[in-house]
């Protein structure tokens, strides 16, 4: 079987619908009697609910229902979100009730929702709603929270740290004890939220007849939202259908499930109609998951030459109110620091604080970029005090080619032991630096500094963690009518998975990838799924469906070789029919075999055979696999006013073998975009009380297309030993590596003031101040 | 009582007749009440452009706008772009070629934009190109594509153009 | 964010519309909607009377010579194109082509930017550089400012409830005037942190004959650095002069907020005023050029 589509930048099937104004976004869906809903939110960043007075709203023509927390339907009412990534070292495991029950632990926490016949009626209403509150102290700040004495973050806490875990590779403190250098640094770093063009929705539907849910949803993963609605509701598979179609956007935070999604499916039951509700982009900056900040006070000893001999410190991540994500966020920033390099010794204290703010999701790089900006910055820091160029310190310290299966000496997120598969770094970073002709910078930035103008170069590298587990599965399927479908669990929100998925089993079936239609997202229609997050769906669905493929052409020639009396071997696939090689007249279409493959009514089915042309696979990856990237990028300060110009970027990125070019390419410069704005421009803004001060795209800002360079990007392909397609992630690997490669950028550009960055985002404020502090000293 | 508007608005080139409320936004309309839902809804402060429509002629935020104010008007969405046979327009199909759009969810704004830039500068820079897309934000894409898309279509434009003179 | 409900009106003429505005509570003229529509979705303006200014075909006009006349409901895209004012007073092209976005300057309009006074707004500040006068009308009849009192506080102007602007006009510079505008804002499009605009002439040795400077986003309102233009005058401009302009603009009194401090402001401030200030030396040096 050749590969035809496999590898090829073909166009995506997505596209005409998208591009006609087709697509059926959550607010595209309208139902007959649909109402809508608004929320009640917490003023204060925490208080104590003492009373909520619904009646001024429930006067309001047009407001069908005002719903609180104590008018939730048992089971729900009585429990809180599940966790769903529980780990044993999460000593304090407070999730979300429904709706506030009687305390709200940040501003924006869901209190009430309203239903009316129009969003219009619903938010005047929302704003009748009196809570009484009685404000309590809040915890703000992660740093200060975990001290003794700060305020608790919620009731019936014994402290503000919900987990305090020891990270250990090797005899730390024996390392540095003979360590002939040792330089500290502290970083603080800020990451801010999604911010996804579309924000969250749900239209809820409850079928009171039937006792049935259906819910649509803008999601990450439909199946993991299906579960919770069955874990509140106590209710059986049959009775809950979750249906995501198009998302406009997710990068994390839409894979949680949320407690307004509880909330819609309450006020469904309760008002016995749909009712939708869409967050519009007020609610999206105090109600959805956010990344933002963490501390790490670090330590790094290495010898004469550079090779690094351990790292230690701390790490405090602001964890938000709940703890939805459990320890998955720091546990990889912390497994992310190591890199490429070989670190023999590695010791880091990782507490997670609970404080009165949004709880934290991962976006886009989930810890990654933290992890990899410390050491990069690290690097960056042993190449000035050695005195060595900053790509030679780490030639120093990669892991060799000959050298995987490569085991780092820690346990990852997937609960298996960090073991790289493959990868060249040492290659990787030196065709990166021969692009851009890092040799000779130098002379360009003294000509240019001869103009007065600054410029910088910077580098880094990331290896990543893809294609986490434990499966995402395929459905195959041909129909009597010889069309092909593949279901999926795979949720996703512009990775293109409708044309990838195709393009996989299209070549194993011979047929145009066009001609193979790819449902996701529906869980009435594949009964498991995880969803689409992690850089996880080319390896785990993509293998699936490559699986599932196979397992449909044997099926199709096994029949057509019994029908033809010929053998299987002697048989080919192509143009949707199955022909003897050979001889072109002498073939079955797949629509003949798929009518006989069902069966004929009550006549007995071949014992050997399953009914119908299909097959299901769910692939299970025994561990991650590691994809990887050096970036370099360049860019001119103006020191005047500390603006920072990007001006190149480049990315080598290896995520094995790639299914669509274009597709790849895609997702590593829009990821570059994100990286941009989490190092310039994007932060998160709260007062000394908790209140969020950036709550609108004037005040949070997102890099615009003057912003961002064109990014060039390098390929290298080391196929992954462990799924059978090759692959490794490639969503996230745009955005990992290249905040760091920017700041040592930034850095290099103020070589002339010897300033050191720790921090992201760097705002023009701080190059200012940076600059004027040195040139008066 | 609400204030109950009738209004006469032509949206891409059909004459729609309606009673609106004063306060209901253009956007709420055109999705709503038309149900013409390629117009997306991202922010509703003027920033993101998602909703952005052409009004006369101009590109405008359809959700600073309210649907009273259109009345007389004649707008044109996504939904109006492709060509008389349903074809996608030559910036439809650049976008497409360029991948120049993922989730999807800006583009009906971006094409809006574009298709206004294209018609008054046939022939861009890239530096403009990215100046007016400014107005229009976008997480996915990083923007490469979508500046590659209306450099392309410019150029396939300007040589049908020539082509038809 | 959908707007709390309102009674809309829609009057043909200025008169119909201050009479709406004066028979009613909580009435408020709605231009080009651009600041008025997301604080309205924001909920953070609730008019209960929204009258609608579009139909007034009569505030729309543009009347470029000696002196310059532009209605309040002239769109900023109408400007932004206008040949005649790009020659006559290529400053407030520059000016506005760093407001908002295209899709925003279609629908907004001059009134409605110097109504609104956003502290950083680049049209109250051209408006100011150039003491120009606003004409208001209210069914008491029309009166004229000088932007300096028009431009009262934070986001505040002189307009009564039941009073419109209905244009501003200034008297156009020379044609041989030097113009320099500069801001700094984080991304395009953004209002500036801060903004500097100079306009000035040269007499035939080269001295500073005609100057005038404003600041904009650091205090409440645009700043004109009438100390400094005062001193200005018969001074040869080197660089001396431009440290002093730029020193001058350092210590216009400036706002903290969570994004930037006040300290930065004026830095900026600084900044944005000698680099537009070099501007407008080397293009009045060119124009006198072309001119001789």
């Amino acid at each position: 079987m050749g590969m035809r589509f496999f590898g090829a930048s073909v166009l995506r099937k997505e596209d005409p619908a998208l591009l006609t104004g087709k697509g059926r976004y959550v607010d595209d869906v309208k139902l007959p009697g649909m109402l809508h809903a608004a929320f009640v939110r917490s003023t204060y960043a925490h208080a104590l609910i003492k009373s909520i007075d619904k009646s001024a709203a429930l006067a309001l023509p047009g407001v069908v229902a005002v719903l609180t927390h104590a008018d939730l339907p048992e089971p729900m009412r009585s429990r809180r979100l599940p966790l769903y990534v529980p780990h044993p070292a999460i000593k304090q495991t407070f999730m979300p009730w429904p709706l506030a029950k009687d305390e709200a632990c940040f501003a924006g926490e869901a209190i009430a929702i309203v239903v009316a016949e129009s969003r219009y009626i619903a938010e005047d209403a929302a704003a009748l709603v009196e809570v009484d509150y009685e404000v309590l102290p809040a915890s703000i700040d992660p740093r200060e929270a975990i001290l003794a004495g700060a305020p608790l973050a919620q009731h019936g806490a014994t402290s503000n740290i919900v987990t305090q875990v020891p990270v250990k590779i090797g005899d730390t403190d024996k390392a540095f004890a003979n360590a002939p250098h040792i330089f500290r640094e502290q970083f603080a770093m800020h990451r801010g939220g999604p911010f996804f063009l579309e924000c969250r929705g749900v239209v809820a539907d409850w079928d009171a007849t039937a006792e049935q849910l259906t819910v649509h949803a803008s999601s990450q993963g439909s199946h993991r939202f299906k579960r919770t609605f069955i874990d509140l509701l106590d209710l059986a598979d049959n009775q809950v259908r979750v249906i995501t179609n198009d998302v406009g956007g997710g990068f994390g935070p839409k894979g949680s499930f949320y407690v307004e999604y509880a909330a819609l499916a309450a006020a469904t039951i309760a008002v016995g109609k749909p009712v939708k509700w869409i967050e519009d982009r007020r609610e999206n900056f105090v109600a959805t998951q956010q990344e933002r900040d963490q501390y790490w006070d670090m330590e790094v000893a290495v010898n004469e030459q550079g090779k690094l001999l351990g790292l230690r410190g701390k790490l405090v991540h602001d964890g938000g109110a709940y703890v939805t994500w459990g320890l998955v966020l720091p546990w990889i920033a912390a497994t992310s620091v190591i890199g490429p390099y070989v670190l023999p010794n590695y010791q880091l204290e990782l507490i997670v604080a609970m404080t009165n703010k949004i709880t934290c999701s991962p976006v886009r790089g989930a810890g990654r970029p933290q992890g990899c900006f410390v050491m990069e910055r690290m690097m960056d820091r042993i190449a000035q005090e050695l005195g060595l160029d900053r790509g030679e310190v780490r030639r120093r310290n990669f892991i060799q080619p000959d050298q995987f299966p490569y085991k780092v000496g820690l346990i990852f997120r997937d609960g298996r032991p960090v073991t790289y598969d493959s990868g060249d770094y040492p290659k990787s970073q030196q065709m990166a630096l021969d692009h851009m002709d890092w040799e000779n910078f130098r002379t360009r930035q003294e000509a240019a500094l001869k103009q007065g103008r600054y410029i910088g170069i910077g580098l880094s590298n990331a290896v990543e963690g893809t294609g986490l587990g434990p499966y995402e599965g395929a459905t195959i399927r041909i129909s009597t009518s010889g069309k092909i479908v593949v279901f999926t669990g795979a949720t996703p929100q512009g990775q293109s998975h409708k044309t990838t998925l195709a393009q996989i089993a299209a070549d194993h079936l011979g047929v145009d990838y066009n001609d193979v239609s790819v449902v996701t997202a529906d869980t009435a229609t594949i009964p498991f799924g995880m969803g689409t997050f992690a850089s996880r769906t080319a390896v785990n669905a993509g293998s699936s469906v490559h699986l599932a493929a196979i397992e449909v052409r044997e099926k199709i020639k096994k029949i057509a070789s019994e029908l033809l009396e010929v053998s299987p071997d002697d048989l080919e696939l192509k143009d949707g029919a199955v022909e003897v090689r050979g001889v072109p007249g002498l073939r079955k279409t797949f629509r003949e075999l798929a009518y006989n493959a069902v069966g004929l009514y009550g006549f007995s089915m071949k014992a050997d055979r399953d009914p119908g042309l299909e097959a299901t696979s769910y692939f299970k990856p025994e561990q991650s696999t590691y994809a990887n990237s050096c970036h370099v990028a360049e860019v001119e300060v103006d020191i005047e006013t500390g603006h920072v110009k990007v001006t190149r970027v480049l990315v080598n990125h290896d995520c094995g073998n790639v299914i669509n070019p274009m597709v790849v390419e895609g997702q590593i410069v829009g990821g570059v975009a994100h990286g941009i704005g989490n190092a310039l421009f994007e932060r998160l803004l709260f007062d000394e009380t908790g209140q969020p001060l950036t709550t609108s795209f004037a005040d949070y800002l997102l890099p615009m297309a003057t912003d961002v360079p064109n990014v060039e990007t390098l390929h290298t392909e080391t196929p992954s030993p462990l799924n059978p397609i090759g692959v490794k992630g490639a969503g996230e690997g745009g955005t990992i590596a290249v905040i760091a490669a920017i700041i040592s950028a930034v850095e290099d550009a103020l070589r002339p003031f010897n300033v050191r960055l720790t921090e992201m985002p760097i705002s023009p404020e701080r190059i200012v101040e940076l600059v004027l502090d040195a040139k008066h000293k | 009582m609400p204030d109950i508007r009738k209004i006469s608005v032509t949206v891409n080139g059909k004459r729609h007749e309606a009673e609106v409320e004063s306060r209901l936004l253009l956007a709420d309309f055109l999705r709503n009440t038309l149900d013409l839902t390629g117009t997306h809804v991202g922010c509703e402060h003027g920033v993101c452009g998602a909703c952005t429509v052409m009004v006369d002629d101009h590109s405008a935020r359809s959700c600073l706008m309210f649907a009273v104010q259109a009345n007389g008007k004649s707008i044109t969405t996504i939904e109006g772009l492709a060509q008389a046979d349903g074809s996608l327009s030559i910036l439809q199909e650049a976008f497409r070629q360029k991948h120049g759009l993922q989730c999807g969810f800006c583009t009906p704004g971006m094409l809006i934009t574009l298709t206004e830039h294209l018609r008054d500068n046939p022939d861009p820079t890239e530096e403009e190109l990215r100046e007016v897309l400014t107005g229009n934000l976008c997480r996915c894409t990083g923007y490469q594509a979508i500046v590659e898309a209306g450099l392309d279509a410019a150029a396939k434009m300007r040589a049908s153009k020539a082509e038809h003179a | 964010m959908k707007p709390a409900p309102f009674t809309y009106h829609d009057p043909a003429t200025t008169a119909e519309a201050v009479a709406v505005l004066a028979s009613h509570e909580n009435a408020r003229p709605l231009a080009g909607g651009q600041s008025l529509v997301p604080m309205m979705n924001f909920r953070y303006a609730a008019p209960d009377h929204l009258v609608d200014l579009n139909g007034i075909e009569s505030l729309r006009s543009l009347e470029v010579g000696a002196r310059i006349a532009i209605g309040a409901m002239t769109r900023q895209r109408e400007v932004e194109f206008s040949t005649d004012l790009a020659a006559a007073c290529p400053i407030l092209i520059e000016a506005l082509r760093h407001v908002g976005h295209r899709q925003t300057r279609n629908r907004g309009t001059i009134g409605g930017s110097l109504c609104h006074l956003d502290p950083a707004a680049e049209t109250p500040a051209i408006m100011l550089l150039h003491d120009a006068t606003v004409t208001t009308q209210s069914a008491a009849g029309s009166r004229d400012l000088p932007m300096g009192d028009f431009a009262l506080g934070f986001m505040t102007s002189a307009l009564e409830p039941d009073e419109l602007l209905t244009r501003v006009s200034f008297d156009a510079w020379p044609q041989d005037h030097g113009w320099g505008f500069e801001e700094y804002a984080r991304r395009h499009g953004d209002f500036a942190i801060a903004s500097a605009g100079v306009l000035l002439t040269l007499d035939a040795r080269g001295a500073v004959e005609r100057f005038a400077m404003v600041i904009g986003g650091l205090g409440p309102t645009p700043q004109r650095l009438h100390d400094f233009e005062a001193q200005a005058l018969g001074a040869m401009p080197d660089d001396d002069f431009i440290k002093a302009a730029a020193n001058a603009a350092r210590s216009v009194e400036a706002m903290d907020d969570a994004h930037v401090s006040a300290r930065y402001r004026q830095h900026l401030a600084s900044v944005m005023s000698a680099r537009a200030l070099r501007r407008a030396l080397a293009c009045a040096a060119q124009r006198s050029l072309q001119h001789a």
